[in-house]
Parts: structure tokens; sequence; C-alpha cells
């Protein structure tokens, strides 16, 4: 599958931490790519970069194979990468379908929409075949979001991400707070994110969970990219071992023992 | 599927019939719903207990009146509570622009509508420098709104008083007096309004962009931010039409009592807010409406009417309404606890 989303020799200090040193990533589409790497090693840095959320020093990012400037999470919308933030980001009075279309809210047609009247009908109509396409479990789209369960609001989260992804989710952590069941379910909502032709990007600590999701796994370790393995034959113990460095796994990593 | 979720299965079987039901079920829980509720039962005991004076044309008329000045910055102070704000100094602000306008007309001179015309823009004019001033110092400067509108507060009354040398101003012209006498349909133009505000501020809360962000930005500013929401643009322009409806309760009053009060609004903010809580308007921001500010602020004003009929001393709607608020936020605050309890 092609590559949508790269970074390049990415580089990061804050003060004289380099939290990223040179590193590469890349999301392919329709694949779901785990981020790893032990607390500290530089994963939300990264995807913040990824998410204009935060600049990088030095470095490539690339979409569809060109370079790209992305200087504020707003431009990387435009661009068709959305994030799932590890605290969600949503507002938990305003219902779920509120919060798909926050921001982007539709207006009536007409003399109405430049009153800036709202199309609530159509929002609502739109959430619904949104959620119901991924097969989440959010069945009453007017109760306020922090009326939801746990599992729930992950889910309000990701279908929003999806609903305007164009080519890239990143996802932090998102199974992070959740029970077994439900964190079954949002990992088969990301399969079938990945599924829809995305590119995935999932950061987890669960190493059995990143098996499960995933079809390649990069490892970071003090801001280096350490590994790039196949999820489908790799071990739990390869992927321990690259992250604390106690392995080093040396299959088809980008020349990075330098 | 829904059985299986333990914590959902009871809720579901009573609850998990229609959309349609659950929304009647939601919007007969909600705040504004108890508070309609106890606003007739007021009504029917002070109807049973003066059955002569108080089920009658005259006193509706007396409640609207009494109701319309406070109504129109209540309007403000929904938007401002549900977008998680605070303003206290509406009632400063209120002064501040009545002595301005009372000022600007009497250099004017005269009875003619170009001194009212000229009144009017100065009252909204001026209650709009305040709110812009407070929205500034809020969205630019992150002073505390509670802080900065307590200063303004301050400051707006101290400048009133500057301005009209701390004596009320008396010559507000006749032509303007005459609105508030004027009755079209029965209730005076103060009333008319105030109904007006009231239903471009509930359509623009409830049905609008504007209204929908004023909603994100006070359930949550950093997700509001993250979605592209200009938070400190809006957050500015909220405290100014706040402002600028103080300028026209300013004016009200004005008209109503035909001189400025200067020392007579100083509890009108905490009075506001209130009532405006007291319509289900969360003091954590996220929610409110219009509608329920209107019936939050006809509860102490009713009890005020229906005590001076039975001739209680008026100062137990005060007592009442303390506990009334109280109660009322508890509930609120239960409810929320129990919500976010997964
Ligand atoms: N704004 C910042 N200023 C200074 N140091 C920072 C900043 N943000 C991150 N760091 C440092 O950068 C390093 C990497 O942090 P990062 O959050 O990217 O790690 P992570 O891999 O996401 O870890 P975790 O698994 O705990 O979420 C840490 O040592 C952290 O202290
Ligand atoms: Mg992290």
């Amino acid at each position: 599958m092609s590559v949508v989303l790269e970074a390049r020799g990415v580089v990061k200090s804050f003060g004289h931490v380099d939290v990223l040193r040179e590193v590469d990533f890349a999301a392919r589409a329709g694949e779901v790519t785990a981020l790893i790497g032990d607390n500290g090693a530089g994963k939300s840095t990264l995807i913040k970069i990824l998410s204009g959320a935060l600049q990088r020093d030095g470095g490539e990012v690339l979409i569809d194979g060109k370079p790209v400037q992305m200087g504020s999470p707003t431009r990387a919308r435009e661009l068709g990468i959305e994030t799932v933030y590890q605290d969600l980001a949503l507002a938990p009075e305003l219902g779920p379908a509120e919060n798909a279309f926050a921001g982007r809210e539709l207006l009536r047609p007409g003399l109405a929409g430049r009153l800036g009247m709202l199309d609530k009908k159509t929002m609502r109509a739109r959430a619904e075949e949104a959620f119901t396409s991924m097969g989440t479990d959010v069945k009453d789209l007017d109760a306020p979001v922090g009326a939801l369960s746990g599992g729930q609001r992950q889910s309000v989260a990701i279908c929003r991400a999806v609903m305007w992804a164009r080519r890239v989710v990143i996802m932090d952590e998102p199974t992070a707070a959740l029970g077994v069941r439900q964190t079954g379910k949002v990992i088969e909502l990301v399969r079938r994110v990945a599924s829809t032709g995305v590119a995935v990007v999932l950061i987890t600590h669960n190493m059995p969970e990143v098996l499960e999701a995933a079809d390649r796994v990069q490892v970071l370790r003090l801001g280096r990219m350490v590994a790039d393995l196949e999820a489908r034959t790799a071990t739990v113990e390869q992927l321990v071992g690259a992250m604390t460095g106690a392995l080093d796994v040396r299959t088809d990593t980008p020349g990075d023992h330098r | 599927m829904t059985a299986i979720d333990p914590a959902k299965a009871p809720d579901a079987e009573r609850t998990g019939t229609t959309a349609k039901g659950r929304r009647g079920r939601r919007l007969l829980g909600s705040s504004p719903a108890y508070m309609t509720a106890v606003l007739l039962v007021l009504v029917l005991v002070f109807a049973f207990a003066a059955p002569d004076s108080f089920p009658t044309p005259v006193t509706l008329r007396n409640v609207l009146t009494d109701m319309a000045v406070l109504l129109v910055m209540a309007v403000g102070a929904t938007f401002v509570l549900v977008a998680a704000g605070f303003d206290i100094s509406i009632g400063s602000v209120l002064v501040f622009s009545g002595v301005c306008a009372a000022k600007v007309m009497e250099t004017q001179g005269g009875d003619g509508a170009g001194t009212v015309v000229l009144g009017v823009v100065t009252a909204l004019l001026a209650g709009a420098a305040w709110g812009a001033v407070n929205g500034l110092v809020i969205s630019k400067l992150k002073v505390p709104a509670l802080i900065t509108t307590l200063g303004s507060m301050g400051a707006a009354l101290g400048a009133a008083l500057l301005i009209s040398n701390g004596t009320d101003v008396r010559t507000v012209p006749k032509a303007m007096i005459s609105v508030a006498t004027d009755r079209p349909l029965g209730v005076s133009w103060l009333v008319w309004v105030a109904a007006i505000v009231a239903l471009i501020g509930g359509f623009v809360l409830s049905q609008t962009r504007f209204g929908r962000h004023t909603q994100l930005i006070g359930s949550n500013e950093e997700s509001a931010r993250r979605a592209g929401v200009d938070v400190d643009r809006h957050t500015f322009w909220l405290y100014t039409a706040n402002g600028t409806l103080a300028g026209l309760a300013g004016l009200l009053s004005l008209t109503r009592f035909a001189t400025t009060t200067i020392s007579g609004h100083t509890s009108d903010g905490l009075e506001v807010i209130t009532g405006v809580v007291l319509g289900g308007t969360s003091l954590f921001g996220g929610v409110g409406t219009v509608i329920g500010t209107v019936i939050g602020m006809a509860i102490p004003t009713v009890l005020n009417n229906g005590f001076i009929q039975l001739n209680v001393q008026p100062f137990w709607q005060e007592v009442a309404i303390g506990i009334v608020l109280v109660v009322a936020v508890y509930l609120d605050q239960l409810k929320r606890r129990r919500r976010n309890q997964p």
C-alpha cells in the first residue's frame, strides 16, 4: 500500500533535551501503523508534529510524497489528517452529533444559513450514519457525551475523526482508560477505520493489542526509530526488546544504527 | 446488544424506546421544566391567597414591567454563563450608560426625536465600550472574568458618579418617558423590547452557529480551540454584546424611572445571575436556555408581587430566593455527578 504520511529525519528538542533525533516514520493507506515506545520515548511529540500541534526543528514531513508545512492543527486537518487526542477533547454537555460537527457546523441553505442558522437535522442524520456505518454502540444521539460510557465516548471521538479524515487518523492511546470489553470494541473500530482506506496511526502501551490491531509496528526509543516490523510475524518479546533496548532488532530497521 | 452492558441494561429497559421518547423525558427532567412547575405553583398559591387582586391582568402587567429591565441583561448573562464566563459588572454598566445618555440628552436639550435617538445611541455605545473592555481584558490579558468584571463594576459606577457629580440626572426627555407609559397591546414598550431581546437571544443561542460555539466554549474550551473555533474572538464578542445589552437596560431603566437611579442597581448583577441560574443555566458552562432564563427571572418577580399583595414583608422574597437558588444548584450538581459516573 502507498505511504500517505511520512516523516524523514525529524528533529525536535525542548531546550537542550533532544526528544526526537532524526526520526523516520511512515503510515500507509488502509493499514494500522502502531507507534510504540517506553514512556518518554517521544511518541506524543512525534504525533503532535504530524498533526500540526508542534513545529519540528528539522527534517521533513511528506504527504503523498510531497513535502508539506504543517503550521497548525487546522492546516493538518485541511490536509486530511485528524487526531484523536488522549483526552478526547469532547464537549461533555453536547451530544455526539454536536461534537462530531464541532467547529464544522453545517448551516441551512439560503437566507437562514446566512443568518448563521444551523442545519441540525442534516448534521444529526450524517452523524448517525457515520456512527452506524462504523458499527459503534452509540445509540442515544441526544444524550450529552458526558453521560456516555468511556468506550462510547472513545467511539464518538474516533468517529468524529474518521468522518473528516481523508488521509490519516492518528490516535494517542485510545484504549488507555477502557475495560477489556470496550477495548475490544475500540480495536474493532480501529480495524474498520483502516479498511475504509485511510491510514491509521495507533499509539498504545498494550503489546497484545499492538499485535492484534496493527499491520506494522514502528518502535521509538530515546528519540530514535529503532525498529519497523510486520505485526504478523512479530512477537511481544521482540517488541519489548526493541522498546527497552535489551534486544536489538535489526530486521527492516532503516539505517538507524550509525 | 443493549442487554450485554450491565451498567446500561436497567436504564435501557426503562427508557430504551424511541429517540423521541428519550428526548421528551429529557425535556421534562430539565431544570427549566422544574422551574416552570415551581413558577406555576407560586402563581396558584398566590391566586388562592389573594383571589381578588393576584390573578388579574394588572398583576401580570406589573410582573412583566418589573422583569423587563433585568431580563434584557439576563439574556446577555445567559450567553456569558453558557460560555463558562461571568459578568458581575452589568448593574454598574447599566448606571454608567444611563448617566451618559441622560447627560448627552441634557446637553442637547429639547424633547425632540433627535435628542432621544442621540440618547439611545449613547447608551448602547457606552455599554458596548465597557463590554469590549471586559472582553479584551478577559480574552487577551487572561485575567479571570470574576476579577475583571468586579473591577469594572467598581470602575463603571465610579465613572458614572464622576460624570453626574454624584447626583441623579432627572432631565429625561418627555418623548422618552412616554415610551414607558405607552402600552401597545396592553403592555408597556419596555416589555416589548425585553421580549424581542429574549426572542432574538433564544434564537441565536439555540439555533445558530454563534450559539453552538458559545456552548462549545463553555463545555470544553480546549475542545473548541482544537475544533478551530476562535475562542478569544468569540469571548470578546460575548462580553461586548453583554455590555451593549446592559446599555440597553440602562436606557429602559431611564425611561421607566425618568431618572438615572444611580444607587438602585448595586445588586442587579447578582439578581440577574441568580435568575439565570434558577432557569437552569449552569455556572460551570455548556448548558443554558433563554426560555429557562425568562422563567428564572419571573420567579423572584412573582414572589415579590405576591408578597406585596399579601402584605408580607417583601424582604421575604430575598430569603426565599436565596434558599431556592442554593437548592437548585445543589440539585443541578447532583444530577451532573450522577451523570458523569460511568
Ligand atoms: N513541552 C515540553 N517541554 C519540555 N520537555 C518536553 C515537552 N514535551 C515533552 N517533553 C519531553 O519529551 C520527552 C518525550 O515526551 P513524549 O510525551 O513525546 O513521550 P511519550 O513517548 O509520548 O511518552 P508516554 O508514553 O509517557 O506518553 C519526555 O522526556 C518529555 O519530558
Ligand atoms: Mg504520550
